[in-house]
């Protein structure tokens, strides 16, 4: 099986080709035929596929696919308020379980409001699928009600796509949905059904393999460049192990830990990886990038040597990319061979899957080491140390009377623990969740890294807690985010999904604030949300939570803060909602400015460390 | 700019060219021309697509083409080691007058005349890029009134084929 774990599909089709995994003993046993209706066929093939929970909403073209579901003992619907929460809802499941989550929408609008979470899936490397109703085959292209073309609208921002209009196809084709989500680099699947394919009589034969001729991921990493990368590994003296997301979607933070200890490198996770070395592990020096701590971004700048590992060197990580390590060989490894030496060349390029080049790259290091004995980092480490204590992870006290956003955050996670998951939406509340809570377990922090997508958090949040329900789910949100989706609070309630909700409510969007303030003159154009302290409070949260069923809190105060979260905490019989009145003056500290060299980070306004002082 | 020619195998399914022609829009990647039909496999598609790109970008063009499900094999054809092939067809002016200097140049380019009217013919050309730019070049003192070119194709010299691998993998799946 290639990175992504495997969907627990009974039985699991096997593929053809490199990228399948350990070849079955002998062959499952046939499943069908059964003659059913199109519609049957859809229901049969996600419950052959391993599904158990759908999120979705109902709707014209879908009807004869929600009839049967009624009826299915192992797959549960929840009907979501708007599709967007429905497909972030399969994005925060997937992301939680390792599975593919799955979402179900009508034709037109309904598959149109679905974009923004399937382009946000296709960004950040998540496993979903999404079934969305057509029209009746013989209206398509006919500008027929509620038609619109959605596999054309989704062909940028998916995996793969599919238009089914031959009943006789869908099991196959949702078989090979699953696949493509699953393996290689995950992503989103789209299978858009026509209406009449549902209503026809057709077989239900569930595919016992898969054959996509164009789609053979490769797992297993060429020798011949491990052992380079190894040597390189073992020789650097200024080595820095960048760690991402792929990382989690490979299911190899065991493996990673077992590299950095055996390598004795920096580290640094980038905000799609965060978690997957633990916090308090001593060599980890926090995030890289735009909003990453000094002694990340300083130790990538001034490596001699840099491992990427599922990782896509994104323009918030390299700043300035003519400016970006300058000093540092490049070892590059991904599922994906496309994203090497994308955006920065790669002096060992690796393509594979992580689980396999990390266990393949720790068996040469140790050979390295046999022979040559472990390098002295001790004067880079010194470096790193000095970096670190001049320039630690912190932040002001408000003087404005209201609450430091840092410190809730911060107490947040400190109060709730290490197990519970953790989902942002985007922007300052984002990366202050990112920077202040400790995480030390991979699929413990979620949030929009690649698109940025506003909203992102409650309904991902949702779909973490029906994923996870054992675990303690809490939304990070910020005023702004919170007001694009919270309708999905009305599916928490109903569904008994109890999510919590901390709103950062700094009365304002304010990422794009800190902008202005910064760049625009502190002309602050249209970022006032009028929800804070002192204003109209429009809407008030927390009888919006109430209007929700959801419990709604209020803190204003830091005395407060430990109390309320919580109380919170224990409410374990519906979703909660907390209204942190914070200050709308706390910045987002250090700061790489967009397009500016990751040496010119400030660690605070106007303060850019004295790099030639620390050399 | 440098000029590539990329061989594109495809399963022969609908939408794959939107497939490849979207990908090539929004990478940003440029298209000088792009011929499509069908192979000696009724399961596969070829494109011939002629890209101007920079070298580094070349490879990002076909990892991320490759990256498309329904293509199964991409091949650069080198200038040398390859023939590559456009169809012109283009109406010229031509009276009783120009008639025999117009069809002295389509000797020449050993070219053919496939429809005659009184004002004017319309002349077929097969050749490379160069040679029709050439056959243009010369029939445009007489008037050219319309012209429509094919894409490029092209195949590799020599024995080896690049459907010989791509078919043994579709065969055994289908």
């Amino acid at each position: 099986m290639a990175q992504g774990s495997t969907p627990a599909a009974t039985p699991t089709p096997r593929p053809s080709g490199r990228g399948a995994p350990a070849a079955a003993p002998s062959a499952p046993p046939a499943i069908g035929p059964e003659e059913v209706t199109g519609a049957q066929s859809i229901i049969r093939s996600l419950e052959e596929a391993g599904v158990d929970v759908v999120f979705g909403i109902p709707g014209g073209a879908i009807l004869p696919t929600y009839d049967p579901l009624m009826d299915s003992a192992k797959v549960r619907h929840i009907l979501v308020r708007h599709e967007q929460g429905g497909g972030h809802a399969a994005s925060g499941y997937a992301h939680v379980t390792g599975r593919v989550g799955v979402t179900m929408a009508t034709s037109g609008p309904g598959a149109t409001n679905l974009v923004t979470a399937l382009a946000d899936a296709n960004m950040d490397s998540v496993p979903v699928v999404a079934i969305t109703g057509q029209v009746t085959a013989s209206l398509i292209g006919t500008d027929a009600f509620q038609e619109a073309d959605i596999v054309g609208i989704t062909l940028p921002v998916t995996k793969h796509n599919y238009l089914v209009t031959d009943p006789d196809d869908i099991p196959r084709v949702i078989a090979e949905a699953f696949h493509i989500a699953a393996t290689g680099r995950p992503g989103p699947v789209l299978v858009d059904i026509a209406k009449s394919a549902m209503q026809a009589r057709t077989t239900f034969r569930w595919p016992q393999t898969i054959d996509l001729p164009g789609y053979h991921p490769v797992t297993k990493p060429h020798a011949k460049q491990v052992r380079e990368a190894a040597r390189l590994l073992a020789t650097a003296r200024r080595p820095v192990i960048l760690a991402g997301g792929g990382i989690v979607r490979a299911g190899a933070s065991a493996l990673l830990r077992r590299l950095v200890d055996a390598s004795g490198a920096a580290v640094t996770t980038t905000l799609m990886g965060r978690g997957v070395l633990p916090d308090d592990h001593p060599q980890h020096l926090g995030m890289p990038g735009m909003h990453g701590t000094v002694p990340a971004v300083a130790a990538l700048q001034r490596a001699d040597l840099i491992v990427g590992l599922g990782t896509r060197f994104d323009d918030r990580v390299t700043g300035l990319l003519s400016s970006f390590a300058p000093q540092a060989a490049v070892v590059h490894a991904d599922i994906d061979p496309a994203e090497i030496g994308k955006n920065v060349r790669a002096d060992v390029p690796i393509v594979g899957d992580l689980v396999e080049v990390i266990a393949d790259l720790l068996v040469e290091l140790e050979r390295e080491q046999a022979q040559h004995g472990k390098p002295d980092l001790e004067a880079w480490w010194r470096q790193i140390d000095a970096w670190r204590s001049t320039f630690p992870l912190g932040y002001d006290e408000t003087d404005d009377g209201h609450l430091a956003p840092q410190h809730v955050i911060s107490r947040i996670g400190e109060i709730t623990g290490p197990e519970a998951v953790y989902v942002a939406g985007v922007g300052q509340h984002q990366m202050w969740a990112a920077q202040f809570i400790r995480y030390q377990r991979p699929r413990a922090w979620l949030n929009s890294g690649g698109l940025g997508t506003m909203g992102y958090a409650v309904p991902a949040a949702m779909g973490a807690k029906v994923g996870a329900p054992d675990r303690t789910v809490w939304a990070i949100d910020g005023d702004g985010c919170f007001q694009m989706t919270n309708q999905e609070l009305a599916t928490c309630t109903i569904n008994d999904i109890p999510i919590k909700v901390a709103v950062i409510n700094n009365s304002s969007l304010g990422m794009v604030r800190q902008w202005q303030t910064l760049f625009y003159e502190s002309r602050y154009s249209n970022t006032d949300l009028h929800t804070g302290h002192g204003t109209v409070r429009i809407p008030d949260f927390v009888t919006l939570a109430e209007a929700y069923g959801a419990v709604g809190l209020r803190c204003e105060t830091k005395a407060d803060v430990d109390a309320t979260i919580k109380k919170a905490n224990e409410i374990d019989d519906r979703p909660v909602v907390v209204d942190f009145t914070v200050s709308r003056d706390a910045m987002v500290w250090p700061m790489v400015a967009a397009g500016v060299s990751n040496d010119d980070i400030q660690y605070a306004r106007g303060l850019t460390p004295a790099w030639d002082r620390e050399d | 700019m440098t000029r590539h020619t990329l061989s594109v195998l495809v399963e022969n399914k609908p939408g794959v060219l939107t497939r490849v022609a979207g990908l090539f829009a929004r990478r940003a990647f440029n298209i000088h021309s792009l011929a499509v039909g069908p192979t000696e496999h009724d399961d596969i598609s070829r494109i011939t697509v002629v890209v101007d790109v920079e070298a580094r970008p070349l490879e990002q063009v076909t990892k991320q083409l490759n990256k498309l499900v329904n293509v199964i094999k991409i091949v650069e054809l080198e200038d040398e080691s390859s023939v590559r092939r456009e169809l012109l067809l283009v109406k010229v002016r031509a009276d009783a007058a120009q008639r025999t200097g117009v069809l002295e140049v389509v000797d020449l380019f050993r070219a053919h005349v496939v429809d005659v009217g009184p004002e004017s013919v319309v002349i077929e050309a097969i050749g490379s890029p160069t040679k029709l730019t050439a056959l243009l070049a010369a029939l445009e003192p007489y008037g050219v009134r319309e012209i429509v070119q094919s894409g490029t194709v092209a195949i590799g010299r020599g024995a080896r084929s690049i459907t010989d691998r791509a078919l043994e993998r579709v065969t055994r799946s289908a």
